[in-house]
């Protein structure tokens, strides 16, 4: 049996965003900005996916979407907007968590290279972070609040309205990296007092290498890329309008399912949840319930996690670790760090990220296999060893 | 692939697993910060270590690295198993990954440290270069 439970780092393209984007590379492939026919079929293809995602998130206007090359670039461009564009007017301080994604972070200690002022703030231990705090560190030359909608860890849900009404209320600006919540969890830009958001479309279906950027309107963009005036002189290049027309039917497709796809991917998420609870020594991370529909983030002591997840790609389930090993950079998760989770336990994690595809068979089936992976790797551990025997002392 | 088939092989099938209950020699390297511990125990008679068994807490490269020092020692004299490398380790696996390389490293310190610790048990005498080594420090 092979089962992908790896959605939260990206998601296989639905039939609608393939063959939305199959039509556009047979059909649409004039260049929008020429003003010829075969360029204008492809422009109106551009506005109806601007439309599109526009309508998705409850933007004022369409003409407040830009399509950038996927969720970082719009990140980048949102903090270095907010920041070199507010500096002029005094604001040199910025706020977010320390769990963001590093697409977040990395650009903070850039602008902090570039004289800003930076607090990380850390969330509670259930990973949600205490709107109170935000307001504490809210300064008169703050210019931009970057919290996340939901943590692609261990998913939990920020309070995402919360924050956007205390930053109207100061007048800072409010940016929110939405990568993981777009067309999993209900998103409305004015209700919720968000000024900017990012997203990417390979987390709902869509391709790799395309998203989006909405500002508001009356916010200044700076140009993260120069040259031509496409997406308003604020993002150059031709634009991919195959990829960009993809993902756009995929997030309108995914927000019109995602009441009845979340009843499924919780019902799921929930039953892996209660599966993996009778393991010793192990946990849950993140809030139960504050958390993204298919998500479940659980550490267990004594093992590690890439070996628990090379095993358990032999068995066919595809899933990811915030060990140390498991990275690139070889550092263990900062987002369990930084959420007070043990480094011992983020080297025992798993992050199963489930969708409307799977099914109960298939979480029966991870929950089985954990187990045996689980008890054969501290079977073969010292440290486990050390823990039973009381030489070590349990974290979890 | 991320890991070649000797890799895979090792960290699937490990050889030697276990512990020796009167073992010559044991040692352990690593900590639960790093998330790489390795245990080895020695039985060794004559000079000749007749069986060596092992117990690790780590990735793929970290069981499979263990494995083959194991297996690279079993049988061999001390003085064959002090000349182990990890390299020659990395290599007997057809290779490694660059950020892994340093779990080998972990199987050499690991094969020293019960080395060391059989002489300090059995009171023999420890030959220098054992005498003057540190294992490595994980940053």
């Amino acid at each position: 049996m092979r089962v992908y439970a790896d959605n939260a780092a990206t998601t296989y393209m639905s039939e609608t965003a393939m063959n939305e984007m199959i039509d556009c590379l047979k059909n649409y492939n004039g260049n929008p900005n020429s003003l010829h026919t075969d360029g204008q079929v492809t422009q109106e293809k551009l506005d109806q996916a601007r439309a599109k995602v526009a309508k998705a998130i409850n933007a004022a206007r369409d003409n407040e979407i830009y399509f950038t090359s996927g969720g970082s670039e719009a990140d980048n461009q949102a903090l270095i907007s907010a920041a070199r564009g507010l500096r002029e007017k005094g604001k040199k301080h910025l706020i977010t968590l320390n769990i963001e994604h590093h697409a977040i972070l990395h650009t903070m200690r850039k602008l902090e290279k570039e004289g800003f002022e930076v607090t990380y703030l850390a969330p509670e231990a259930n990973g949600i972070v205490d709107v109170e705090k935000i307001k504490a560190a809210m300064r008169d030359d703050t210019a931009l609040v970057s919290i996340m909608f939901a943590n692609n860890e261990m998913g939990a849900v920020q309070p995402i309205a919360e924050i956007g009404a205390a930053c109207k209320e100061r007048k800072i600006l409010f940016h929110t990296d939405a990568v993981q919540a777009a067309a999993h969890l209900p998103i409305d830009v004015q209700a919720m007092n968000i000024d900017m958001l990012s997203m990417s479309g390979h987390k709902f279906h869509g391709p790799k290498g395309v998203g989006a950027l909405y500002a508001r309107n009356g916010i200044r963009l700076l140009n993260v890329i120069e040259g031509g005036a496409q997406e308003r002189g604020k993002r150059a290049g031709t634009v991919n309008v195959p990829a960009i027309a993809s993902m756009a039917a995929a997030l309108e497709e995914g927000v019109a399912n995602m009441e009845e796809n979340n009843k499924k991917v919780i019902a799921l998420r929930d039953r892996l949840i209660e599966g993996l609870s009778d393991i010793p020594h192990s946990k849950l991370n993140g809030d139960p319930e504050k958390r993204l529909p298919g998500n479940v983030n659980y550490s267990f002591e004594g093992v590690e996690g890439e070996s628990l997840l090379l095993a358990l790609d032999n068995y066919g389930i595809c899933c990811s670790s915030g060990s140390a090993c498991t990275s690139e950079s070889l550092d263990p998760s900062h987002v369990l760090l930084g959420m007070g989770v043990p480094v011992e336990a983020a080297h025992g994690s798993l992050r199963f990220s489930l969708n409307e595809q799977n099914t109960e068979e298939e979480v029966d089936y991870i929950i089985e296999k954990v187990h045996k992976v689980v008890d054969l790797y501290r079977k073969m551990s010292p440290f486990w060893d050390e823990l039973l025997s009381g030489e070590r002392e349990h974290c979890i | 692939m991320l890991y070649t088939d000797k890799v895979m092989d090792h960290f699937e099938n490990p050889r030697n697993v276990g512990v020796i209950e009167d073992a010559s020699g044991v040692g352990e390297v690593g900590n639960p910060t790093c998330g790489d511990i390795m245990k080895m125990y020695l039985k060794i008679e004559n000079d000749v270590i007749v069986d060596v068994k092992f117990k690790t807490f780590g990735c793929g490269s970290a069981i499979a690295t263990s494995s083959m020092a194991t297996e690279l020692i079993k049988g061999k004299s001390i003085n064959e198993a002090l000349e182990l490398t990890n390299k020659a380790v990395v290599e007997a696996l057809d290779g490694l990954p660059a950020r892994k390389i340093h779990c080998s490293v972990l199987a050499e310190d690991a094969i020293r440290m019960a080395l060391k610790d059989y002489y300090t048990k059995s009171g023999k005498e420890m030959p220098e270069e054992l005498a003057n080594w540190e294992p490595h420090e994980e940053e």
